[in-house]
């Protein structure tokens, strides 16, 4: 017989102003089965959850929950249906105890009063249920971040769930922490949950999933079942590209002499959680591409070489020497600059001018006592408003009032303007159109003829293609390959992504 | 042995010790007599600091406290003396405009997000501002019921006395207690003070703990202000300048985390005490001056608050680690802390 279906999304539709976020969505999960939920940034994957948990209400569509329709309800109401979410980001009181934090709200009591003795025994019967032996009356904060997350969804659970989502629960685990939740997840299977699995990672979907979903720029691309999905085609259908044999090579590349010392050279750099031990060249006048899926640990690698996080092991070298960077003022006192991948967080300061944001890491490079003066100031504004064709009406004028791209280049300028030898870029085409792409992509190459050592990070295979001289690839926080010369093509990318690094 | 009970087992010691070293120092301190005395000083104090645990144990603060009982100590005399109110219905009437005062204070931080300071700190103004309106000279309280509360004691052995105000907040600490720790209104103040998004995504009504919380521990200052008048028989617009830093301070050296989610009742008691037995010291004595209080008081907000920022960072719990139960295969708690 088949297994029963339990959440059935059709025809669902989402916009927001001016975005439509998701279009004609689907999904069905059946009993006892864990469905993969796949897709690269802004698929869908996130907003198609919060209209499942009642967070938003989509414009139209159907959602049920063993046939009863529960599209428009609250959060609340959802939750009580039957449907639990655990996010990356546990969502639990860290300083309250593992007990409270599953019955918090509906503690049992007697007489009138909480009866603790009974909140402790059953949350330690309910974990050991499922295979989890910790001390319930322990704060939770003791505990690492994958048994917080066991506990999020133990209390899930617990309140009935039938569905059960994981929203990237791995992105922060270890392999250990990774099986412990694997083994969790099959427990519950058996059980007869069902599981949505939102993950980035391939293989684990491999290892752990039935059925996979697949959403891309809001749309439904395909559902299938596991073994009939081999790797590469899925990512075909993630990317949505078809494999063509076109081996486009934009750029005469720089065979790397092996002769030369690399400008920056790190070697068996890491960090727990964010990307294993692996080895890094970069060489001037040179572009290393690093390659691979959205959380295969490309930014995480740029933030180690950076200064931003501490490496756990590891060394840097830049030109032969050892160096150590506490902070990213460290690294860029040796001539490094990072230009980051979300520039509304981390790069734009958006209320201060076009060239204020400009001068901004070349007078933190001076210190802050050497002041840059006006006139200075103004030279450097004007020589990269023209060499970067950055379109403002004033050099004065608050940068959050440009376009993407314009703002793009105003941090590139900004970078620029310090002089660097070595410059990373992460997703440097990110949001903006594809005029600005293209110009973006032509600076990237100057700079590369300057002598300028150049990391560039992009989910745009043919970026990368395009603009390396050699690819390091990431997958599932290893660098599993480094391609060169004619290697490096859009075809070869993908087939080393789908098929290397498995167990 | 948890990390939690840390700061609590410290002030405790903190205590302890304070109160051995004054019984070595002077004759007749370790008497039943002085100890009692410690609490009918303090009750008020001890009352009000009560409330501000619960404040800041959400995560939150109130500066208007110490306004609170100057301007029910006025109220109060001014509905007996100069209107005939019976106390009993004067105290009826303060302690629920009190409650509505909390409830609107607290309507404006959680309903308008308005920082807690702010509004408190206009909520203290106000109710000074007001002390003054109503009265600007100290009014005595001469009615009857008043001498009778005065007179109430329970003997204890060793010649000590329970006091009305003893007796007052010794119930407010029960009830306090239970409501901390065994009702699910305490829990949530924890929860909200913990991680207030995450306890909203947990379905903890977050605003109506909060507000409640500020009703509740308005509602205690006024009964503070009530017992003060016990104490002082009259009501003044400038008496209580300054006490809600006092009763903060007594809440940190309890151990309560100023940031919230984190701390006990008991321990803001323990809090109290300790300035009052440094006081109690400084009387025996009789060659400092009074304000060595402060300054001992300075320093053990600082080693306090250092002390737990030492424990929150995980340095202390190093210690510990060890101590917890089994944990899943060989994954041990404490290994990874972001």
């Amino acid at each position: 017989m088949e297994p029963k279906s339990i959440l059935k999304v059709s025809q669902l539709n989402k916009s927001f102003p001016g975005v439509k976020a998701l279009s004609q969505v689907q999904l069905e999960l059946r009993e006892g089965e864990i469905m993969a939920l796949l897709g690269g940034n802004g698929a869908g994957k996130s907003t198609l959850i919060k209209c499942i948990t009642g967070v938003y209400t989509s414009d139209g569509g159907s959602i049920s929950l063993s046939g009863q329709s529960i599209r428009g309800l609250s959060a609340e109401e959802i939750i009580l249906k039957g449907i639990s979410t655990v996010h990356q980001e546990v969502n639990l009181i860290p300083t309250l105890s593992v007990a409270e934090n599953i019955y918090l709200g509906r503690q049992p009591y007697r007489f009138g009063l909480i009866d603790w003795a009974k909140m402790n025994t059953n949350a330690e019967e309910l974990l050991s249920s499922m295979k989890v032996f910790i001390d319930v009356t322990a704060t939770l904060n003791d505990y690492s971040i994958a048994v917080q997350q066991m506990i999020a969804i133990a209390r899930g659970v617990d309140m009935s769930a039938k569905v059960l989502i994981l929203d990237e629960p791995t992105a922060s685990l270890d392999n250990k922490e990774v099986e412990q939740l694997f083994t969790l997840m099959r427990e519950l299977k058996s059980r007869g949950i069902g599981i949505v699995f939102v993950t980035h990672f391939l293989d684990q979907v491999y290892d752990v999933c039935d059925q996979i979903t697949v959403l891309r720029n809001g749309q439904f691309v395909a559902s299938s079942s596991v073994d009939e999905l081999p790797q590469i085609e899925l990512i075909n259908l993630m990317l949505g590209k078809q494999i063509s044999n076109k081996n486009s090579s934009g750029k005469s590349r720089h065979t790397t002499d092996s002769n030369s010392k690399p400008f920056l050279s790190a070697s068996n750099i890491g960090r727990k959680g964010m990307i294993n031990p692996c080895d890094v060249n970069i060489y001037s006048g040179q572009t290393l591409g690093l390659g691979g899926l959205l959380g295969s640990g490309r930014t995480e690698l740029a933030k180690l070489l950076f200064g931003i996080v501490k490496p756990e092991q590891g060394t840097i070298q830049i030109e032969g020497e050892v160096k150590a960077f506490g902070s990213p003022h460290d690294a860029i006192q040796e001539g490094l600059a990072f230009c980051p991948e979300d520039r509304k967080v981390e790069g734009i300061i958006g209320e201060l001018s076009v060239l204020e944001n400009m001068v901004l890491a070349l007078q933190a490079k001076q210190g802050w006592f050497r002041m840059i003066g006006p006139k200075e100031q103004k030279e450097i504004g004007k020589k990269f408003v023209r060499s970067l064709n950055i379109v403002t009406s004033d050099i004065n004028k608050p940068v959050k009032e440009l376009s993407g791209g314009n703002q793009q280049k105003v941090i590139l300028a900004r970078w620029l303007a310090s002089g660097p030898s070595l410059l990373i870029l992460d997703e440097p085409t990110r949001g903006i159109d594809v005029g600005a792409k293209s110009e973006i992509l032509q600076i990237i190459d100057g700079l590369c003829k300057q002598g300028m050592a150049l990391m560039v990070i992009s989910s745009e295979l043919d970026e990368i293609v395009e603009f390396s001289d050699r690819v390091s690839v990431l997958k599932d926080h290893n660098m599993i390959a480094e391609l060169t010369g004619k290697d490096i093509s859009t075809q070869k990318l993908m087939e080393t992504i789908a098929h290397e690094g498995r167990d | 042995m948890k990390t939690r009970y840390l700061p609590l087992i410290a002030t405790i010691i903190v205590f302890v010790s304070l109160y051995l070293w004054g019984a070595l120092q002077f004759d007749n301190f370790f008497s039943m007599r002085v100890f009692t005395n410690l609490f009918t000083d303090n009750a008020f104090l001890v009352i009000t600091a009560i409330g501000m645990t619960f404040v800041i144990l959400s995560g939150g603060i109130d500066l208007s406290v110490g306004s609170m009982i100057a301007c029910v100590g006025v109220s109060v005399a001014v509905l007996i003396e100069h209107y005939q109110f019976h106390p009993i219905l004067a105290f009826t009437i303060v302690l629920i405009s009190a409650w509505m005062f909390g409830t609107f204070m607290g309507i404006l931080i959680e309903r308008y997000k308005l920082p807690p300071f702010i509004v408190t700190l206009a909520g203290m103004f106000f109710l000074r501002g007001l002390s003054f309106v109503i009265s600007i000279e100290s009014i005595p309280i001469t009615h009857p019921f008043y001498d009778e509360i005065a007179d109430f004691s329970i003997p204890v052995i060793g010649g000590g006395n329970l006091t009305a105000s003893t007796v007052i907040m010794l119930i407010v600490l029960i009830i306090a207690v239970f409501l901390a720790h065994y009702t699910r209104f305490g829990r949530n103040v924890y929860a909200v003070g913990g991680n207030e998004s995450s306890a909203r995504l947990l379905g903890v009504p977050v605003s109506r703990t909060i507000i409640n919380t500020y009703a509740f521990n308005s509602f205690l200052a006024a009964l503070s202000g009530i017992v003060f008048s016990f104490y002082t028989f009259s009501g003044y617009s400038l008496a209580a300048m300054g006490l809600e830093l006092d009763a903060i301070a007594s809440v940190v050296i309890g151990g309560t985390l100023l940031t919230g989610g984190v701390g006990f009742v008991v321990g803001t008691v323990f809090g109290v005490l300790i300035q009052g037995v440094i006081q109690t010291i400084i009387s025996f004595d009789g060659t400092l001056n009074s304000w060595w209080t402060k300054i001992f008081i300075g320093l053990l907000l600082f080693v306090f608050i250092a002390m737990q920022r030492l424990i929150s960072s995980g340095h202390i719990l190093v210690y510990f680690k060890n101590m917890k139960g089994r944990v899943i295969g060989d994954t041990k708690a404490d290994t990874t802390r972001y």
